[in-house]
């Protein structure tokens, strides 16, 4: 394997030292990218010549002998869904097929202000609604440790982005679980910050309370090295916290988990759960009380609950999102034929830009939020939402960290799951109480089970990012001890 | 009791979506979801529970009232699927008699 299996920090390091310019290691991504998305699916829209333009721009720069950040130069993925200026950003949807955004994401403003090299934008299921990538309207994704299996989604693109080696970074977004789950199925790196540590301005939004943006990495260093540079205050978000980034890289090199209290969270185990999931958990947990954690089991007994509040909440704020699709000002307008009436182009743009899960999801919004329901429902999953906080709050006065597998079980085959929404639903039990809560929460790679990766969840409270990372660095090298090497080496389409 | 196809048309029109009738068939059944998550959380979501609408709570934030640069006319019309003299061109809104 060629420069493209390096870390962004190390491949940041060489740039630095003269050894590699940004110009070669673009060149190398894009020769990924050509080579494996005919079949995995992952970039929806890329732009060799413009990619190679911003690497140049950054090695003159530091030619010039500017001082420039770490990540200066890598290459990144940037998940559909964030607003680009020079990329169409479509939310993997009819409704914006084409569309270009007239400003940039505060996400991509700090990707392009760090001088990272954006090199195209990542398949996600349509406005980030699924587990799979499967409702993207541009077809699934697919994972690169079976071609056959979905990456997970719904930030599947940048997961396998980054697992293919196509970008040593993605950014995705996490509503319900939607940059960890397909991290876990991948066999990478995948972190939600903490609500309000990243700005969601130039994000489309989907559920306005749960969207968090987040890295996608292959190693604890390099996601926290971009968890840096994407956060911080930003006055254009409303829900954006004002206070200092924590010192992320910093926790990723702690040496041991002296002094932690690691929880296992007791509900998110036993049926439903793959045997090599639980397996692979159970012997990360006995690496991580090596390295010095003390390990309890706590008990968060609305975590269980979490699930069908979330498809309370998210589909009612989806609704009311997704109302801005209308035809009117940008996007997708149907028949507009001089004949009808601003109402029925609407009700014909919507038939027609919207997929089959985004209509679901807006008719059961509709009906959550209707006069009447709006208290039983959407009131009542609000309620649960209060339990949830009250139970991260308890857990977290015994224990400094609580984990769980991320996801139940590994990567599922195309198709398998689309037919059943609720047996898709499954696949962010365990990722959606941190969003209810809004707490960091990150997954990171605890083996494989019949070939296949698996991932171990760290949740910690809100602005404690740091002590997940601290967790994940040193989980990590007690694996790569123990495999001789990262996860990835086992890939075998490599 | 499940949702019926004339439930989901009804919505549908409240959503502003055309659904076909075949559409409204097919997605009543799988709307039983909603029930059921009401159901499980009605069991816990009791009347003395307060209600959580945020993650974090942030108060309201306030800014000087100050002009800051937004999108020029150009910019905002850019990505509109119809304009005429600098505004954005929609169909007809209100019926004509």
């Amino acid at each position: 394997m060629s420069i493209i299996t390096k870390s962004a920090a190390e491949l940041g390091r060489m740039m630095a030292a003269g050894e590699l310019t940004s110009e070669e290691l673009t060149r190398a991504s894009l020769e990924q990218i050509e080579k494996l998305n005919p079949t995995l699916n992952v970039f929806l829209a890329y732009d060799a010549e413009h990619a190679l333009a911003q690497a140049r721009a950054v090695d003159a720069r530091r030619a010039a002998g500017e001082e420039l950040g770490p990540l200066a130069g890598i290459p990144v993925g940037v998940k559909d869904n964030y607003c680009t200026t020079d990329f169409p950003t479509t939310c993997a949807s009819r409704m914006l097929e084409g569309w270009v955004p007239p400003y940039d994401a505060a996400v991509v403003e700090r990707l392009r202000a760090a001088g990272m090299v954006i090199v195209g934008k990542t398949n996600l299921d349509e406005f980030a609604m699924g587990s799979s990538t499967e409702t993207s309207a541009f077809g699934p994704s697919r994972n690169p440790w079976d071609a056959e299996r979905v990456p997970g989604g719904s930030g599947g693109g940048s997961a396998a982005a980054v697992a293919s080696f196509m970008v040593p970074l993605a950014v995705g977004s996490d509503t319900g679980g939607s940059i960890r789950q397909p991290g876990a199925v991948t066999g990478t790196v995948g972190v939600k910050a903490t609500y309000g540590g990243s700005s969601r301005y130039g994000l489309v939004a989907m559920a306005s309370s749960l969207d968090q943006p987040g890295p996608c990495a292959r190693t604890a260093e390099d996601a926290a090295l971009l968890q840096e540079i994407i956060s911080g205050y930003d006055p254009r978000d409303s829900a954006s916290l004002n206070q200092p980034v924590p010192d992320l890289v910093g926790a990723v090199q702690a040496a041991d988990l002296a002094g932690m209290k690691v929880g296992v969270v007791k509900e998110f185990a036993g049926d439903g759960y793959d045997q090599g999931v639980l397996d692979r958990f159970n012997e990360a947990v006995e690496l991580l009380r090596q390295a010095g954690a003390e390990i309890v089991e706590v008990s968060c007994p609305h975590f269980t609950y979490a699930l069908p509040a979330y498809y309370l909440i998210q589909p009612a704020e989806l609704s009311s999102n997704l109302a801005r699709f209308d035809g009117m000002r940008y996007g997708l307008r149907e028949g507009d034929d001089g004949t009808r009436g601003a109402e029925e182009v609407m009700n014909l743009t919507r038939e027609k830009g919207f997929g089959r899960e985004g209509k679901r999801r807006i008719i059961i919004g509709t009906y959550a939020l209707s006069a009447g329901y709006y208290d039983a429902y959407y009131g009542s999953a609000q309620k649960v939402r209060h339990l949830i906080q009250q139970d991260f709050e308890k857990a977290f006065e015994q224990v400094d960290v609580l984990i769980s597998p991320t996801t139940p079980s590994t990567a599922f085959k195309v198709g398998e799951r689309t037919a059943d929404p609720m047996s898709m639903y499954l696949a962010d039990l365990c990722t959606i109480p941190s969003n209810m809560a809004g707490n960091a929460s990150g997954s990171f790679p605890s083996g494989l089970a019949d070939g296949l990766p698996t991932g171990l969840q760290v949740m910690a409270p809100p602005m404690e990012d740091a002590r997940v990372y601290r967790v994940g660095g040193v989980l990590e090298r007690a694996l790569e001890a123990k495999w001789g090497g990262p996860l990835w080496r086992k890939m075998e389409a490599l | 009791m499940g949702l019926t196809a004339d439930d989901v048309a009804r919505l549908g029109a409240l959503a502003r979506i055309q659904l076909s009738e075949q559409e409204c068939a097919e997605l009543a059944p799988e709307l039983d979801v909603i029930l059921e998550s009401v159901r499980r959380v009605s069991e816990v979501a009791g009347p003395d529970v307060p209600t959580a609408t945020h993650a974090i709570p942030v108060d309201n934030v306030f800014r000087d009232d100050v002009v800051t640069p937004g999108l020029t006319q150009a910019q905002a019309l850019a990505g509109a699927p119809d304009s005429e003299d600098g505004r954005f061109r929609v169909p007809q809104i209100l019926g004509e008699s």
